[in-house]
């Protein structure tokens, strides 16, 4: 009994990691051919960094990923506040916008923003890309600050002000230092959201402004080549790190 | 020589339709250590913050040496709070914690590091400046928390139930801790507790509270001894109802029946009619259990029976069924003493050591109050 359950799991995590695994492996694999191992070598990365048109969409996605977590952030943080400290009309409508932005199927957001923007007239590009991305980034921050906001003690706001801070001052002083660790998280998230959204970008980005994913995509479809390898445990790399770190704001927060 | 420093006149405020504070009036003394004391839910607490500034009145005024502050927000009220629950700032040290409000004033850093490390000796706390709130225990927190209040020498400090978080213990010592430092700081403290013992051990004067109304305001000891009302009576400490009838009237002494015994009393501050029905109020340790075969007092038998230390607590059931709370100091010489349950006595009383209250339409304590009253005993 123990045995078997024991090779169940095994089989669970190869088939989870196997892939992974000979993605970073292949990555550093000399032949041109995916299945036949040449020998070590860094000669994919190099070709990587020498794609020109890559290493832009890499800065673009950066780029976009950047603002627009930011701009959620902000929004986010503040549609939160406004949820969480006042009852206004409207409120529970509000609430549950937010929801229906988060559930409904990504497709469905994809093709509505792209009416939207040539509705207005928006030349597809950088500003449409990041008007979407904070979209549909905007819920998962407005949730992750609220959950931080429901533990929060509602005498600290007060206690400021009682000692002489003025509204400002006390979201400035206490307010944001407490909900800090949310804050980052929501951006975190939001920051990944938007580096590896694929759907959505696909419908609203034009060709003066060429994202990471698409790239790859379209690289993809052309066939496999193995810079896409080098591609792929870069980014892996790199989100683990961006993991590692969301943990260690965390733990750190709950002390 | 006392001059008025907060006064509030005719507060009025609604939560929800639900009346908190019904016209309630009370001028508080420069320099006095007044408690705002009532069970749950009497706005005791709704009080307290109209007086910080979060909550704003719906009517009447609220004036601070003379100067209306009903509108001012509270930063720019020169009163500081420590809350229930110490709302330290977890983010900040200590120090900084104490130094939050010297920095809203743009004090100078010399003037801010001393005036915080001042603070912190006050409370013994200056070895744990560099520490953060969680660091600490609850009852350092609350000392962080006085020292945050008091550093800006505000002109009167509001205790919202400061140490109902705190063990027996360490509330004892927080209560003599405070009354030592009001003495010394000789700022005006506002207390709010649901703790009648607290009240009556560290208040100047009490405010007795309930249904956001004013029952009775006094000394501790006039509260306790002269209760204006049954649920003063009620609330504050046990208290022993005994049903009386008037049977006599004559100049300044009463005639009052009372189990069948005729006690003559004082007439009391109320007006009293021929054969009209008053209770008349007898602390337990006013009580006297007597030997049976004593001439004096009502018979009964000891249905309950508490050793308590320094005293001894008996519940006594009447013929009549009533009950009643006897509390006695220990005297070991005196053999009648120890009287075991259901050993027939006799209850009695000096006279002089009642009070009398008129009937009130007959209000019993609802559960609630009832509840409230349990809890603050203990």
């Amino acid at each position: 009994m123990r045995w078997l359950s024991r090779s169940y799991l095994a089989l669970v995590y190869l088939l989870l990691y196997v892939p992974i695994v000979v993605l970073i492996v292949f990555s550093f694999n000399d032949s041109r051919t995916g299945y036949n191992w040449g020998g070590f070598s860094l000669r994919w990365y190099e070709s990587l960094f020498n794609n020109h048109a890559m290493v832009q969409a890499m800065w673009n996605s950066l780029w976009l990923a950047l603002t627009a977590a930011t701009v959620s952030t902000c929004i986010g943080a503040l549609t939160a506040l406004a949820l969480h400290r006042y009852r206004f009309r409207g409120k529970k409508v509000l609430n549950g916008m937010l929801f229906v932005v988060m559930m409904s199927p990504e497709i469905v957001l994809a093709i509505s923003l792209l009416g939207l923007f040539l509705l207005l007239g928006l030349k597809l590009g950088y500003v449409s890309l990041l008007l979407a991305h904070v979209t549909f980034c905007l819920p998962f921050v407005v949730i992750t600050v609220m959950a931080r906001l429901s533990g929060f003690d509602e005498r600290l706001p007060e206690a400021a002000r009682d000692l002489g801070a003025s509204d400002f001052t006390m979201t400035r002083t206490v307010l944001i230092p407490v909900i800090m660790p949310a804050l980052m998280a929501g951006w975190l998230l939001g920051f990944t959201l938007s580096m590896d959204d694929v759907v959505v970008s696909t419908f609203v980005s034009g060709p003066s402004y060429e994202i990471l994913p698409l790239r790859i995509y379209s690289m993809v479809r052309v066939g496999l080549k193995p810079e896409v390898n080098a591609l792929g445990t870069l980014l892996l790399v790199f989100s683990l790190v961006m993991l590692m770190l969301s943990q260690w704001i965390l733990s750190r927060s709950k002390q | 020589m006392t001059e008025t420093l907060l006064s509030l006149s005719d507060i009025s405020k609604q939560f929800d339709d639900k009346t908190v504070l019904d016209e309630l009036s009370l001028t508080i003394d420069d320099g006095e250590f007044i408690t705002l004391l009532g069970p749950s839910g009497c706005g005791k607490t709704t009080l307290l913050r109209m007086m910080a500034g979060f909550e704003l009145p719906d009517q009447g005024t609220v004036t601070l040496s003379g100067v209306d502050i009903t509108q001012t927000p509270p930063e720019n009220r020169p009163l500081n709070t420590v809350f229930q629950n110490y709302a330290l700032f977890p983010h900040m040290s200590v120090f900084d914690n104490v130094a939050y409000g010297l920095k809203m004033e743009k004090r100078p850093k010399a003037e801010i590091q001393e005036r915080v490390e001042e603070a912190l000796a006050m409370v013994q706390l200056e070895d744990f400046a560099k520490r953060k709130p969680h660091q600490l225990s609850g009852g350092q927190q609350q000392r962080v928390a006085i020292a945050r209040a008091v550093v800006k020498r505000p002109k009167m400090l509001l205790l919202d139930e400061p140490l109902s978080a705190l063990d027996y213990k360490l509330r004892r010592t927080m209560q003599v801790e405070l009354k030592r430092l009001q003495r010394e700081l000789g700022i005006t403290f506002v207390f709010v507790t649901h703790d009648q013992e607290e009240a009556l051990s560290m208040s100047d004067r009490i405010v007795v509270l309930k249904d956001g109304r004013i029952q009775q305001l006094g000394t501790p000891r006039e509260v306790y001894e002269r209760p204006a009302n049954v649920f003063t009576a009620r609330f504050v400490g046990q208290t022993n109802f005994f049903p009386g009838r008037v049977t006599k009237i004559e100049g300044e002494r009463i005639s009052v029946d009372v189990f069948g015994l005729n006690r003559d009393l004082s007439k009391p501050s109320f007006r009293v009619a021929m054969n009209q029905s008053l209770h008349v109020l007898l602390r337990p340790e006013d009580i006297r259990v007597l030997a049976p075969n004593d001439t004096e007092g009502v018979a009964g038998k000891i249905v309950e029976r508490n050793y308590k230390g320094s005293t001894l607590d008996s519940v006594i059931e009447l013929e009549d069924g009533s009950h009643v709370m006897a509390s006695e100091f220990f005297d070991e010489d005196d053999p009648a003493f120890d009287y075991s349950i259901g050993e027939r006595v006799r209850v009695s009383w000096v006279d002089g050591w009642e009070w009398l209250l008129a009937e009130e339409g007959d209000e019993p304590l609802t559960d609630e109050e009832e509840l409230a009253a349990d809890d603050a005993e203990h």
